[in-house]
C-alpha cells in the first residue's frame, strides 16, 4: 500500500467533515415540504448559531461549569476512595457492591432526592456529574495502584521502605496511566453528566441555565436548528474536557511510558 | 575494634523452611572474610538465592545462626544491597533519581544525593546518561544503572542474583570485568548466585557448589588467580582448567539430585 503523505492524513478529518455536510445539505433539500421541519438545513443551524449565540454561549458556560465541578470532585473522590480500596482485597470485597449500586442507581430516579437534599441548580448538576463519572475513575485507579510490579515492590521492601513511601514514591506514580485511562472516560461522560443533570434538576433563574435548560425550551418550540446547534455546543464542551485531560497525560507520562513510545506509533 | 577481624558474614548450621514445607537449606555452614567475591552455584532449587535473602535479613531463619558484622542481619540490613535479574528500575525516574532512591527511601538529604549519583553513574560508565529513562537505555545499561544504584549507599555486602542472566554473552563479559574493576576502588563483599560456571571462576575467590534437596553445601573450590583479571584471564589455562573442575563437580551435584 502506498504512503499517505502525513498532511493529508492530518486534512483527511476535515476533509470527512465538510463531505458530510454536504450529504446532510442534499438530503434537507431532497425532504418533501411537510417533512422540512424534521432536519433543519446547515444553514438553518448556522442560523441558529448567531441568533442563539448569546444563550447558547451562557449555556455552555453554566453547563461547563457544573460538569468542571462535579468532575473535579470526582477525580479528588475517586482517588482517595481508590487508595482506600488499593489497601486490600478485603476492604475491595466489602465496598465493590456498594460501587456497583452507586453506578447501577438510575440518576433520572434519584435526581428529586438530590434536588430536595442539595437544592435544584449548580449542586444537582454537580452532584449528577459526580455520580456519572466516578465508577470508571474510581475502578481504573484501583486496579492501577494494585497492578504495581511485584520486583519493585520487593525492591521497596528490602530497603525498608516505609508504608507511607511505598504508596507515594510507588504504588501511585505506577498507577498514574489507568488513574488518566479513567480520566479520559471521565471527561467524556462529565458535560453529558452536566446537560443531564441540568435537564432535570438545574435551575434557570436570573438566566443561568444550562445547555439542558435550553434543550427543554427550544424543544418546547420546535426549534429544530437551535437543537443541532445545542447538541454541537454540548460536543464540543465534550472535546475540549477529552482535550485537556489528553494534554494533562502526555504531560505526565509522555517522557516515560510505552504507550508515547514513537517506535510504534 | 575486634569486629574487623572477624569474618563479614557467617553462617552456623542454618536451617530454613517455609511453614511445614520441605528443608530449602540444611545445616549451612560457611565464613566469608572481607574482600571475599563469592560465588554460589548449584542445581535450581538449592537454595541458593535463599542464602542471600537470609543475609539481607528478609526472612527468618529456622535454625542455626547467622551473623552479619558482628550483628544480627535485621540489624546489619543498612550495610548490604541487592542487585536483581531484574534491574528493577522506576520508569517514571530518570536514571539519576533511579540511582538517589535508596538514599531518598532512607533520608539522606537532597544535595548529598545528587552527589553519589554523580560518582556511582561514572563508576559505571554511564555519567552521560543520566537524563534517560529506562525505556531510552539497553538491557545492560539498565543493569549498570541497577549496579550503580545498589552502590549508593556504599555497602560493605552486595548480594547479587544472577544479575547478569538475562544478558547476551558479551555484555555479560563485559559487565564482569567493569564489576571487578569497581571492586578494586570500593571493597565490598560479594555473594554472587549465578548458573554460569565461567562467570563464577571469572569473578570470585571463592565458589560455594550446593546440592539441592535439601539444599546443602556440597564443596567449596578456591580460585586463587590474581586480580586484576582481564580478557587475558578468561585464555589462560589456569582459568580454563578451573572451569572445567567446577562444570565437573556441577555435574556430579546435577546427577546426586537425579
Amino acid at each position: 500500500m502506498r504512503r499517505i503523505p502525513g498532511f493529508l492524513k492530518k486534512l483527511l478529518p476535515a476533509l470527512t467533515g465538510v463531505g458530510m455536510i454536504f450529504v446532510w445539505y442534499f438530503i434537507c433539500i431532497s425532504l418533501s415540504a411537510d417533512h422540512r421541519f424534521l432536519l433543519p438545513s446547515p444553514s438553518e443551524v448556522g442560523h441558529a448559531f448567531l441568533e442563539k449565540g448569546g444563550a447558547l454561549w451562557g449555556g455552555a458556560v453554566t453547563t461547563g461549569g457544573g460538569a468542571l465541578a462535579g468532575f473535579g470532585v470526582s477525580v479528588a473522590l475517586s482517588f482517595v476512595i481508590a487508595l482506600i480500596l488499593s489497601l486490600s482485597p478485603l476492604v475491595r470485597a466489602s465496598l465493590y457492591p456498594y460501587l456497583m449500586i452507586l453506578q447501577m442507581t438510575p440518576v433520572i430516579v434519584i435526581a428529586p432526592i438530590l434536588i430536595l437534599w442539595v437544592g435544584p441548580g449548580f449542586r444537582s448538576v454537580t452532584t449528577i456529574t459526580f455520580l456519572i463519572c466516578f465508577f470508571p475513575m474510581v475502578v481504573n485507579t484501583t486496579q492501577g495502584l494494585i497492578s504495581t510490579d511485584r520486583n519493585l515492590v520487593d525492591y521497596f521492601r528490602m530497603c525498608k521502605a516505609s508504608k507511607w513511601q511505598e504508596i507515594w514514591l510507588l504504588r501511585v506514580p505506577s498507577a498514574l496511566p489507568y488513574f488518566f485511562t479513567g480520566l479520559r472516560i471521565g471527561a467524556t461522560l462529565a458535560p453529558i453528566g452536566a446537560i443531564v443533570g441540568d435537564y432535570i434538576a438545574g435551575n434557570s433563574a436570573g438566566g443561568q441555565g444550562g445547555l439542558g435548560f435550553l434543550t427543554i425550551i427550544y424543544s418546547s418550540q420546535f426549534q429544530m436548528g437551535a437543537l443541532f446547534a445545542t447538541a454541537i455546543v454540548g460536543c464540543a464542551l465534550g472535546f475540549v474536557f477529552v482535550a485537556a485531560v489528553v494534554a494533562l497525560s502526555w504531560l505526565s507520562l509522555h517522557k516515560w511510558h510505552e504507550s508515547f513510545s514513537r517506535t510504534d506509533a | 575494634m575486634p569486629t574487623e577481624s572477624l569474618p563479614i558474614v557467617e553462617f552456623a548450621g542454618v536451617m530454613k523452611r517455609y511453614g511445614d514445607g520441605p528443608t530449602i537449606l540444611d545445616n549451612v555452614s560457611f565464613k566469608a572474610e572481607r574482600g571475599d567475591f563469592i560465588s554460589l552455584i548449584g542445581p535450581s532449587g538449592c537454595g541458593k538465592s535463599t542464602v542471600l535473602k537470609l543475609i539481607s535479613g528478609l526472612n527468618p531463619i529456622s535454625g542455626g545462626k547467622i551473623v552479619v558484622d558482628g550483628m544480627s542481619p535485621k540489624g546489619a540490613v543498612e550495610k548490604l544491597s541487592f542487585v536483581f535479574q531484574e534491574p528493577t528500575l522506576l520508569p517514571w525516574h530518570t536514571v539519576e533519581k533511579n540511582v538517589e532512591l535508596p538514599m531518598r527511601l532512607h533520608g539522606v538529604a537532597a544535595a548529598s544525593r545528587a552527589e553519589v549519583a554523580e560518582r556511582c553513574l561514572s563508576l559505571v560508565g554511564l555519567s552521560d546518561r543520566k537524563e534517560y529513562y529506562p525505556r531510552q537505555l539497553s538491557g545492560g545499561q539498565k543493569m549498570r544503572v541497577s549496579i550503580a544504584r545498589a552502590l549508593s549507599v556504599s555497602p560493605k555486602i552486595l548480594l547479587l542474583d544472577e544479575p547478569f542472566g538475562a544478558l547476551d554473552e558479551m555484555t555479560r563479559d563485559h559487565l564482569n570485568e567493569e564489576l571487578l574493576a569497581i571492586r578494586q576502588q570500593l571493597a565490598w563483599t560479594a555473594f554472587f548466585v549465578t548458573h554460569s560456571v565461567a562467570e563464577a571462576v571469572f569473578l570470585s575467590n571463592r565458589i560455594i557448589v550446593m546440592s539441592a534437596n535439601p539444599g546443602r553445601i556440597h564443596s567449596e573450590v578456591r580460585v586463587d588467580l590474581p586480580y586484576p583479571r582481564t580478557e587475558e584471564t578468561r585464555q589462560s589455562a589456569e582459568y580454563q582448567k578451573l572451569v572445567a573442575e567446577v562444570s565437573k563437580i556441577l555435574r556430579s551435584v546435577e546427577r546426586l539430585k537425579a
